[in-house]
């Protein structure tokens, strides 16, 4: 067998990557990280006449400037891994700017194949390029693709094969010409960085020598670290200097520019637009769906739609498999002796596992929402409508699909925030995201608002949501003014012609996103509710014996044991910090099980008042006794604590996985925690000053 | 000599791109994503509440903000130039 033929695919978004990438790969693919963060790798094998092909997809871009995450990853995987083949996919109805990735990658001096896609679209709108003649003008071989019907993918392997092999006719190195004045200047800092640094390398020289001058922080640091820095940078600094004086213009733009007229140069023989300025059905759709009485509308039609499949039809598989879960745990509890494995396997491994199921509905539904916003090109006109109300609040358009989730629940809402590209975005979003008031601390507040205020309760309920809303664009507003502040990332939202998803497509996208929360959070979920358990099992009550009789003289012990354990005693030793707003050791415990899940606070509350662990927030004996121990004031300060406190562990695993940092993950569950402490403090403190205690 | 802001055109105005101002990460953006000299630019549509605003040039669609748009300079396409 011949040697096996690395390839990586790059591509702008929407240009149909992922698409051509299954298509090469078929089933064949794994999905991990790049190393060091949370931006996807797929790879996949494939194998061609013989010949094996290892595929990497590289994250999707405009462009490889150190800007962005992604572009930088991008790049660098093409520079230090040297792939054998890059693998371009350009969308053919927007061959322009799908081009300005191409001129990069040429200036990389890779090997390419154009993998021209969509050519359906771009024929339907008629778009004509003549790709034999572009293929020898760039020196780079095109294949037609149309990725939705799998077609021309063989051609492509062929393709991919023969450039590796050196065997392309077509295949040239060309440069991208940079004008007269830009190349001397290209020439000479290509010239020091041979000589001077540690890169001699021809094509790679002449590329830090373009990013010079586009200002580029990464490949400036490169030089700063190695020998030769001064020779470079001085004569930088003459460069730009002098282009600017007989230009009239920055370097970093003057680039842009030019690579932009090499583009035109080279499409104005090849390429030739026989209708024009057609209204398309794209355009005709979006006539009513960015409408300007229509949009809002239909936007809030779509958003409770999704709503409504993700958490209402999502409920029965998670009726079923909470049912499930809990038949399992009762059948291990009839099979095995009672003692401390049966307990351990029953209330840390399988309440645990059990814990990270029930999301599997709620969230693959969700994706598969998200997924086909996505694919129809919905999303974006979404953000589109969307900009300017949550732009007020420091957010981009795109951010409205988290923070709208997290009613539901704050796990998916903040995986949701995968849409959005900017890391800033993406983060601010995190962070208030848990604000929002998820539906598991509901029962919380059923309990305690209708224990406490009667027939105000609904009344009361909905006003903790408010704050959570009101809690959510001040600490937006004030992370904003602190945190993030400095250069926002321009909106420039890409807003790609409307099309008919795939349900293949759809659901690898969702099977993409999904499948990371089975692996990733999983574990940190088993561990944390083994943890808890623990916590709460250790020291061991005495008499622990499964004869009914001493089972219910147990149950009565059931409450000094729980003050015994260590959860216990946490909940005592935590206690003078919580004394404050009034709560006892009895609340203290109570938060800390809601650290695992909101809806625990209240079976914890059934536990500590002897009402049994399986009375429900509507149980009439645990209301009374929450009358008995909380008076309103306490209680509206508890609630407002539980809205604001870190909703659970699989929020703060989520946290982790999406910012890729412990450092945002600790300020998170910190910032809440002090918030949270200082609220209910000003409820308690100043209700009884207002004489509302 | 009517140069004006892009954000100053209406809905189905066309117009030339004169130069983006501003600095920066945000200006070399713009003009990766196809805002250079002599580009012919088409105010598609206002959002409903007026921003952002959607643009086609270079045969794709593509959205600004207001303030973004503001930075833009662009001359009437009936004028001679480049382009
Ligand atoms: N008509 C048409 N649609 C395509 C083609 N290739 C991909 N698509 C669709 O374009 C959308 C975006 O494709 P995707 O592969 O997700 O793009 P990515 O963002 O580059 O990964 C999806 O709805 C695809 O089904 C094609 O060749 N022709």
């Amino acid at each position: 067998m011949a040697k096996e033929i690395r390839i990586a695919i790059a591509g702008n978004p929407n240009s149909g990557k992922t698409t051509i990438f299954n298509n090469l790969t078929g089933a064949r693919q794994k999905v991990g990280n790049w190393p060091g963060v949370t931006v996807e790798k797929k790879e996949g094998m494939t194998s061609y006449n013989g010949h094996a092909i290892r595929v990497v997809d590289l994250p999707g871009t405009y462009s490889l400037t150190a800007y962005s995450l992604e572009e930088i990853i991008a790049r660098n995987y093409i520079i230090e891994t040297q792939p054998d083949v890059v693998v371009d996919v350009i969308d053919a109805s927007n061959l322009e700017r799908n081009l300005y990735l191409a001129t990069q990658l040429i200036d990389l001096g890779v090997k390419l194949v154009f993998a021209l896609n969509m050519v359906d679209i771009a024929r339907s709108r008629g778009l004509v390029t003549d790709h034999a003649k572009l293929s020898v003008l760039m020196g780079i071989p095109f294949v037609s693709t149309v990725g939705t019907r799998n077609l021309g993918t063989r051609d492509l392997l062929e393709t991919i094969v023969r450039v590796a092999e050196d065997r392309e006719s077509v295949s040239r190195h060309i440069h991208i010409d940079y004008g007269l004045e830009l190349e001397e200047e290209i020439e000479k800092l290509q010239g020091l960085i041979r000589t001077h640094t540690s890169f001699p390398d021809k094509h790679h020289s002449r590329w830090m020598g373009i990013k010079l001058l586009e200002n580029d922080e990464e490949v400036t640091k490169q030089i700063e670290k190695g020998p030769g820095k001064r020779e470079v940078f001085d004569q930088l600094e003459k460069s730009k200097a002098h282009i600017h004086n007989i230009m009239g213009e920055e370097s970093e733009a003057l680039v842009a520019d030019r690579r932009y007229g090499f583009i035109r140069g080279a499409l104005k023989e090849t390429f030739q637009q026989t209708r024009r300025d057609r209204r398309y059905l794209s355009d005709q759709v979006d006539m009513v769906l960015t409408n300007r009485l229509l949009g809002f509308p239909i936007f809030i039609f779509f958003i409770w739609a999704m709503f409504q499949l993700t958490f209402t039809l999502g409920q029965y598989p998670t009726d079923w498999i909470d049912a499930g879960v809990g038949l399992l745990g009762q059948f291990v509890g009839e099979v095995m002796g009672a003692g401390l494995l049966r307990d351990l396997i029953i209330n840390g491994v399988i309440s645990g596992v059990g814990g990270v199921v029930v999301f599997l509905p709620n969230i693959f539904i969700l994706f598969f929402c998200i997924a086909l916003f996505e694919d129809t090109g919905y999303m974006a006109r979404a953000a589109f409508i969307m900009d300017k109300v949550m732009h007020t609040l420091g957010l981009h358009g795109k951010s409205f699909i988290p923070m709208i989730m997290g009613f539901g629940c704050n796990v998916p809402a903040i995986m949701a925030t995968r849409v959005l590209e900017s890391r800033r975005d993406r983060i601010l979003t995190i962070l208030i995201n848990p604000l929002i008031s998820c539906s598991a601390r509901l029962p919380v507040y059923v309990l305690i608002a209708g224990a406490l205020f009667g027939a105000r309760a609904g009344n009361v309920i909905f006003s903790i949501y408010l704050i959570g809303v009101a809690l959510a664009i001040l600490m937006g507003q004030i992370f904003k003014r602190t945190l993030f502040r400095g250069e926002i990332a321009p909106f420039v939202l890409e807003l790609p012609p409307y099309r008919m998803p795939t349900l293949k497509g759809t659901i690898i996208h969702m099977w993409d996103r999904g499948s990371i929360f089975i692996k990733r959070m999983g574990t940190v979920i088993l561990v944390g509710s083994i943890l808890i358990w623990a916590l709460s099992s250790f020291p061991m009550a005495p008499n622990h014996s499964s004869d009914p009789g001493v089972e219910k003289q147990y149950a009565a012990q059931r409450e000094e044991f729980q003050e015994n354990t260590l959860l216990g005693r946490l909940g005592k030793a935590i206690g003078p910090v919580l004394r404050p707003l009034g709560f006892d050791w009895r609340e203290s415990v109570a938060l800390l099980t809601g650290f695992v899940a909101k809806e625990i606070v209240v079976s914890t509350f059934g536990v500590l008042y002897h009402v049994g662990e399986n009375s429900g927030e509507e149980s009439e004996s645990l209301r009374s006794a929450i009358r008995s121990a909380m008076t309103p004031l306490i209680g509206y300060g508890f609630m407002v604590f539980v809205l604001v406190y870190t909703p659970c562990l699989a929020t703060v695993a989520a946290i982790r996985r999406e910012t890729g940092s412990w450092g945002w993950t600790g300020f998170s569950v910190g910032y809440s925690l002090t918030l949270a402490w200082i609220l209910a403090f000003i409820i308690y403190r100043g209700g009884l000053i207002l004489g509302l205690g | 000599m009517a140069s004006r802001k892009l954000s100053d055109l209406r809905t189905g105005e066309r117009g030339i791109i004169e130069r983006v101002t501003g600095t920066g990460r945000f200006r070399q953006r713009l003009m990766e994503m196809g805002f250079v000299p002599g580009t012919e630019i088409l105010v598609e549509k206002f959002a409903p509440l007026q921003d952002p605003i959607e643009y086609v040039l270079k045969g794709y669609h593509v959205s600004l903000r207001h303030v973004e748009a503001e930075k833009i300079v662009v001359r009437d396409p009936a004028q001679i130039g480049e382009g």
